[in-house]
């Protein structure tokens, strides 16, 4: 029976969190009604296919109606169209702001432009997420962006408070402003195997660590809002890489921290000689990602240079997580014995991010 | 010069972009009222303007005061060209007019405009000086209560009960006047909303006069109704029972106890129904005189030897006992002389009563009639209305009194138009009333009338007890001795439009019973038409009375309540709705079975076919009578007839019988068994009918329904409930379709809604659909419309039947109940449960139970963090807002923060159809919630189709309902109603416009388990409300 009109309007909201994620995952309304009548709910109560069509598209109508509010979630805690409880409304918020990690995959450090946009069907297919639970997330990126992008203080907060998000997602979100905005390569072939959750890992410390809002309490001429954020890299900081050069262009210190580190080393792993051979080659490494980092460019290939020039040796050597945290850890700390190297509060800014960052890249 | 009303505008928020260039809107308000208008200075850029303007005084009479709605519009202001409307609100001030009602307004109201909904909300406050009037030829009334409940409303007594109040006004429909020609729709429904509004206070203030001059304070069971008569104008009309209500203080309200008697329904729907008569509605000059019955019915084989309270054949001795007598009440059997002889129409619009109020009830009386409509001359006289009514109830006061009822209970009136015919309908209830209630002029018929009150009949039968002299029976039924007491007599069956009494003895659970009939008719004009309308309808009630009986008896069940029968008339067809709630009252006898007869015997695959169709019967009453647990107790014929009857009464008894026509014994004799239901299968019509009775599905497990407050059977609620309004148009493809097809057709329509509603909310189960409220339409030719609207309530699932629902164990099963449903509600209430100690006392916290407050509390928590870091830097007037301003009715005491993100509240408001919520106790009434709205739109595809741009509109009408609720400090609508809901569509114009009416009383209750509705410990009150925004 098909009907003019049907419309269902509770008083409380009635909305199906089944439903709702079908209707976030792009299934059209017949879609939807195929896979719920597989899930069972007609066995459940007696429904007939007639009374699923109309139920489903009775949801989706409020769905849609409701995403008007979705799109600034502080609008729908004091709207009156709709009586929603509080828990529900939390549910609709986080449900809708939710993405799939193999979408964010796709697009993360991209620029959120009409382009990528374009690109969407393409990551689509390739993703097998529906095109338009692709432009649905997308324009999540691309709105919280929008709105944290001129944002004085703590990027998680903001975001956090801008669009009631659970931590967790708000983290995640800031992990996307920030590759965003700092267009971090994440797409080369040789970095397919990093998961978001490693990037969103990656982009926690350096957003805690390396940026202005990191260091605490701006100082005066840092006031004007552009620069108390922590979307961006901590410039100051940046320039003061350069000076960790002298560890590996002094051949003395370069010596003197080899053998500090072997001496710490010895006896402790099976790769040891692996370890004590590459040493200089793995030290000029990072340290020159770190004096390269002034260059907008190298910024963007930081995570393809630590693949390159840590990671990549490493594993072909064998190398266990153990081998690589026991080796950073030594390498880190024997610089702080090395007498004549005078940048020690730089070199842990640097090496606390890079070690982290290295030791969840670090796959077995 | 009596009253002085002020206004202050706060603030708005989400206002639309009304400036594409800026992203933003310049806006100011406009505070009308009467002819004063005052004006807000423009907030410039802003889309959550602060305007915190000043008080907006206006002196006024009391009379504009009832009459006027304050109107707020919200403007975009423009420099260069006219300002843009963004939308209004109008502000019925009637609440603040009464004492015990509300003392301010203030909240957030959203801003409506009729062509684009809902823009915005804006902050307003309200509040009236009033000063007293000495005037005794005064033409207000302010003081008088209203209220849309159907019973005498909680908290407060009944001292005396005035009896009927009626008024009508009618005007010129602003949409059919010349000027409609030059104005935009949007000036046009402003127009029309405005009227209406005014319309409804005058009326109102005119019944309060009325009310006044009885001597009353208050109107209960209030009815109004708009009849959009197209060319011919605008009526409103209302009725009402007048009352005197004493406030009961707070700390000795009566007996609560929902769950014991959730009594009355607003049936406020204006019902018609079939019953007594099946007169022929006429037209024309004469259009209520009494013609002679129908002639068909007594012809038809299937009239049954036990002919029902109001079978067909019963006409013929009501227009005896009518024809020769004048219409005074006095019954002709002179036994019980008039109790009302002061009053006109001794009519009552409640449905359910104080114990004792209610002595016997006689069955359903109805009259219709069928009118062509003209333009009307002169609004100031509405007489021709007047004379119309008059005469509908003029017939409904001799049907009562054919029935030998003194009064008529649950009574409600309505009409159905279609182009230049209209059919009038009134229904009710004939009953005799106890005098103890009523006016003083009553009393004295006491000495006349002992017989009724020397021996009160026991509260649980004496309502069953026939009003009637059984030597002049107004129709040929068959009488027993109650089961129960013994010592009167009982009809088989039992109709009325009144809810079941509480303390009546019911057997088993009650379900909805729905007859469901579509009769094509010719397209004709004028008083042809309205001779073919007039010619189908008795036709049509018996039809609808035949269904009701049969699907009864399959239900193994004999009485109905809350009987509510709708025809709704179309271009090409008439459309009948029979609903009501199923019984089996233990003092009436169990129904007879249902028999199926072969009009040819002879046949041998024609016995077999009948064969099979009667094991299908007899199998389903077997599946019914265990589905709604009825078992009665075993009685034997022999039981019923021998013991008490001295030998005075046998005789009357065989003499009544002897009297009764030729026909009934005939009948009587054609089929041995006493109470056997006989179908006769001579045609395919008779095989569509018994196929249509067998098709209903049943209910699933762990559902109920019923059009009643409550069910029947269940008194354990919970607190779950939903509230909810569906409406579904279907179009008929098919051009000539048959009358069969046509039923089926709307048959399956509504069994279709029911499924559906079962499917949706499956997760409150178990539960209850209440005051299942269904309206049908044919808004075109081709077109079906079902309105229903109606509450699901959960309940206690372990602890069914027993009659004397406990405290304890209630309270325990609202608890579990809620971790099922309705989060929203729960929330609060379950963390305001948590500190109460009376509810751990009761032992029913469960750990689940526990952890799920916990859970929300910590939600809370969390929220109002956020609303915390949100705040900052915000305005003076919203931070204002989370002050808590103690008020003595408990109504500051509230979760305003457990809903607020971004440093503002929106109060949880619930609404329900019945006059109660179930878990709490309603301290205070706020006032009548009566509001109509036109939306409509150009843009039909883009807004989603009808159902988009509908789901939307009764979406923004709840949430203005809502609105308007809290700002006066309510968390709750009892007695909720939609009463029109007509939508017009053009898809090939992209247009498509719509009109609401909804009512309801605004209150504030609280939990049952508070004692005392001081505010609680915590912050977390219950769902009380929170709107008070003080904000100053």
């Amino acid at each position: 029976m098909t009907m003019e009109l049907d419309v269902f309007v509770g008083n409380t909201t009635i909305m199906d969190e089944e439903v709702y994620q079908l209707w976030l995952d792009g299934y059209t309304v017949n879609d939807a009604v195929k896979v719920r009548m597989d899930g069972g709910v007609m066995e459940e109560c007696e429904a007939s296919a007639d009374v699923l069509l109309s139920d489903t598209m009775d949801q989706y109508r409020t769905f849609q109606m409701c995403e008007r509010l979705l799109h600034s979630p502080s609008k729908l805690g004091n709207q009156l169209l709709f009586q929603i409880p509080p828990h529900r409304q939390a549910m609709l918020i986080e449900r809708y702001y939710t993405f799939d990690d193999a979408f964010v995959r796709e697009v993360l450090g991209k620029k959120l432009s009409k382009g990528t946009k374009k690109d969407l069907d393409d990551i689509g297919a390739k993703t097998g997420v529906t095109l338009k639970s692709c432009r649905r997330q997308f324009d999540n990126f691309k709105r919280v962006f929008k709105v944290v992008e001129e944002l004085k203080g703590p990027l998680v907060e903001n975001i956090r408070h801008h669009f009631l998000l659970s931590d967790k997602l708000a983290r995640d979100y800031a992990a996307i402003v920030f590759f965003a905005n700092n267009r971090f390569e994440t797409g080369k072939r040789k970095l397919q195997y990093l998961t978001f959750q490693d990037f969103a890992f990656c982009a926690g410390q350096l957003i805690s660590n390396w940026t202005v809002g990191a260091v605490g309490e701006p100082a005066d001429h840092q006031r004007s809002f552009r620069f108390y954020m922590d979307v961006d890299l901590d410039k100051e900081f940046l320039q003061e890489l350069k000076e960790l050069k002298v560890l590996i262009t002094d051949k003395d210190l370069l010596d003197q921290h080899k053998s500090l580190v072997c001496t710490a080393l010895r006896g402790k792993t099976k790769a040891f000689n692996e370890m004590e051979t590459n040493f200089k080659n793995l030290s000029r490494g990072l340290v020159n990602i770190a004096a390269k980092l002034t260059n907008t460019k190298d910024v963007r290939d930081f995570f393809i240079d630590l693949v390159e020039k840590f990671i990549e040796p490493c594993r072909s050597d064998r190398w266990t997580a153990a081998d690589i945290r026991l080796y950073l850890t030594h390498y880190n700390n024997s610089a702080h014995i090395l007498d004549t190297f005078k940048h020690q509060v730089v070199w842990d800014r640097y090496m606390g991010v890079v070690k982290s960052c290295i030791f969840k890249m670090y796959h077995d | 010069m009596p009253g002085k009303l002020k206004a202050k505008i706060v603030a708005g928020r989400h206002l639309p972009v009304m400036d594409r260039a800026s992203d933003l809107t310049d806006a100011f308000v406009e505070v009308k009222f009467g002819n004063t208008t005052f004006k807000t200075d423009v907030c410039h850029k802003s889309l959550n303007p602060q305007w915190n303007s000043e008080w907006f005084k206006f002196e006024v009479d009391d009379e504009d005061l009832q009459d006027e709605p304050l109107q707020v519009t919200v403007l975009d202001h423009d420099t260069y060209s006219a300002n843009d409307a963004i939308g209004k609100v109008y502000i019925d001030i009637d609440p603040l007019l009464c004492s015990e009602a509300a003392s301010v307004i203030s909240g957030w109201f959203p801003i409506y405009d009729t062509i684009h909904g809902i823009r915005g909300e804006i902050n307003v406050l309200v509040k009236v000086e009033l000063f007293n009037d000495l005037n005794r030829f005064r033409q207000s009334s302010c003081g008088v209560k209203f209220f849309c409940t159907t019973s005498i409303p909680r908290c407060y007594r009944a001292v005396m009960v005035h009896g009927f109040v009626e008024e009508l006004v009618v005007n010129e429909d602003p949409e059919y006047q010349w000027i409609d020609r030059i104005r935009t729709p949007r000036a046009s429904n402003e127009a029309r909303q405005r009227l209406i509004s005014l319309m409804s206070g005058e009326l109102q203030r005119k019944i309060g006069l009325k009310v006044l001059e009885m001597g009353g304070n208050a109107v209960v069971g209030y009815l109004q109704c708009f009849d959009l008569e197209g060319e011919s104008g605008l009526v409103v009309r209302a009725i009402g029972t007048a009352c005197t209500l004493d406030k009961l203080s707070s700390g000795s309200a009566p007996n609560t106890n929902t769950h014991m008697h959730p009594n009355t329904a607003p049936a406020s729907n204006a019902c018609n129904s079939p019953s007594k008569d099946g007169k022929e509605p006429v037209f024309g000059e004469d259009l209520t005189s009494s013609s002679g019955p129908p002639t068909p019915f007594r012809a038809l084989p299937t009239t049954s030897s036990s002919p029902p309270p109001f079978s067909p054949s019963k006409p013929c001795s009501r227009q005896s006992s009518s024809s020769d007598t004048d219409l005074s009440l006095t019954p002709k059997t002179g036994k019980n002389t008039c109790f009302f002889y002061l009053q006109e129409f001794p009519f009552f619009t409640l449905t359910s009563f104080p114990p004792g109020f209610l002595v016997h009830v006689g069955g359903v009386v109805s009259a219709r009639s069928v009118k062509l409509l003209d333009r009307i001359h002169n609004p100031d006289e509405p007489e021709t209305r007047d004379a119309w009514w008059e005469e509908i109830r003029q017939e409904i006061k001799s049907h009562a009194k054919a029935l030998g009822c003194h009064a008529v209970v649950g009574y409600s009136e309505s009409t159905s138009i279609c182009e230049e015919v209209c059919i009038l309908s009134a229904s009710g209830t004939a009953a005799i009333l106890n005098p103890r209630y009523m006016r003083e002029g009553c009393l004295d018929i006491g000495i006349t009338d002992h017989r009724l009150f020397e021996e009160p009949s026991p509260p649980s039968c004496g309502f069953c007890h026939i009003p009637y002299d059984e030597l002049n029976m107004p129709f040929p039924a068959q009488l027993t001795y109650c089961y129960l007491c013994r010592r009167q007599k009982v009809p088989d069956v039992l109709f009325t439009t009144i809810d079941l009494p509480p303390e009546a003895a019911v057997t088993g659970k009650g379900c909805l019973i729905q007859a469901r009939l579509c009769r094509l008719k010719k397209k004709a004009q004028g008083e042809v038409n309205a001779t073919a309308i007039s010619n189908l309808l008795p036709f049509m009630e018996y039809e609808l009375h035949t269904q009701l009986m049969n699907k009864l008896k399959l239900r193994s069940m004999n009485s109905l309540f809350g009987l509510h029968i709708q025809i709704s008339v179309g271009e090409n067809m008439l459309l009948g709705l029979a609903s009501a709630t199923g019984v089996y009252l233990t003092a009436l006898p169990a129904p007879g079975g249902i028999q199926i007869a072969g009009k040819t015997p002879g046949e041998l695959s024609n016995e077999h076919h009948i064969l099979t169709i009667q094991k299908r019967i007899n199998d389903t009453i077997a599946k019914n009578k265990e589905l709604y647990q009825i078992n009665p107790p075993e009685l034997t014929e022999e039981v019923v007839g021998s013991p008490i009857p001295e030998p005075r009464q046998r005789s009357r008894l065989f003499r009544s019988h002897s009297e009764s026509s030729d026909e009934v014994s005939e009948l009587d004799l054609s089929h041995g068994k006493k109470d056997a239901f006989v179908l006769e299968i001579d045609d395919t019509d008779a095989v569509e009918d018994i196929h249509s009775l067998l098709t209903d599905a049943p209910t699933p497990t762990g559902f109920y329904s019923c059009n009643t407050e409550i069910m029947p059977g269940i008194n354990n609620w919970t607190s779950g409930v939903q509230m909810f309004t569906s409406v579904r148009v279907f179009r008929l493809s098919n051009a000539n379709l048959t009358n069969q097809g046509l039923n089926k057709i709307f048959t399956d329509l509504c069994e279709n809604l029911l499924k559906s509603f079962y499917f949706k909310l499956r997760s409150m189960i178990p539960c209850c659909l209440c005051q299942l409220n269904f309206t049908v339409a044919v808004p075109e030719e081709e077109l079906i419309q079902v309105t229903v609207t109606a509450v699901a309530m959960t309940f206690d699932k372990d602890q069914t039947q027993e009659k004397t629902a406990d405290k304890p164990p209630t309270k325990g099963g609202s608890e579990t109940e809620e971790q099922l449903q309705f989060p929203l509600e729960l929330c609060a209430d379950s963390s305001s449960a948590n500190c109460q100690p009376t509810s751990k006392i009761s032992g029913t916290a469960s750990v689940d139970y526990g952890s799920f407050a916990d859970r929300c509390s910590t939600w809370l928590e969390l929220l109002r963090l956020k609303a915390h870091t949100m705040r900052r830097g915000s305005v003076k007037t919203i931070s204002s807002l989370e002050r808590c301003s103690p008020l003595p009715e408990g109504r500051s005491r509230s979760l305003r923060s457990s809903r607020s993100f971004g440093g503002s509240s929106v109060t949880v408001v619930k609404m329900t159809p019945l006059s109660f919520l179930p878990g709490t106790r309603i301290i205070k009434y706020l006032g009548i919630i009566n509001m109509f709205f036109i939306r409509e739109t150009t843009s039909l595809r883009e807004e989603g189709g009808v159902s988009g741009f509908l789901h939307t509109f009764i979406a923004e009408v709840f949430s203005m309902v809502r609105a308007h609720v809290a700002a006066l400090g309510g968390n709750a609508v009892v007695s909720y109603s939609m009463k029109e809901c007509m939508l017009m569509e053009n898809p090939n114009k992209n247009q498509a416009q719509c009109l609401i009416n909804v009512s309801g009383d605004a209150v504030i209750c609280v939990r049952e388990t508070d004692q005392e509705p001081t505010p609680s410990t915590t912050n977390i009150g219950h769902t009380s409300a929170s709107a008070t925004d003080e904000a100053t």
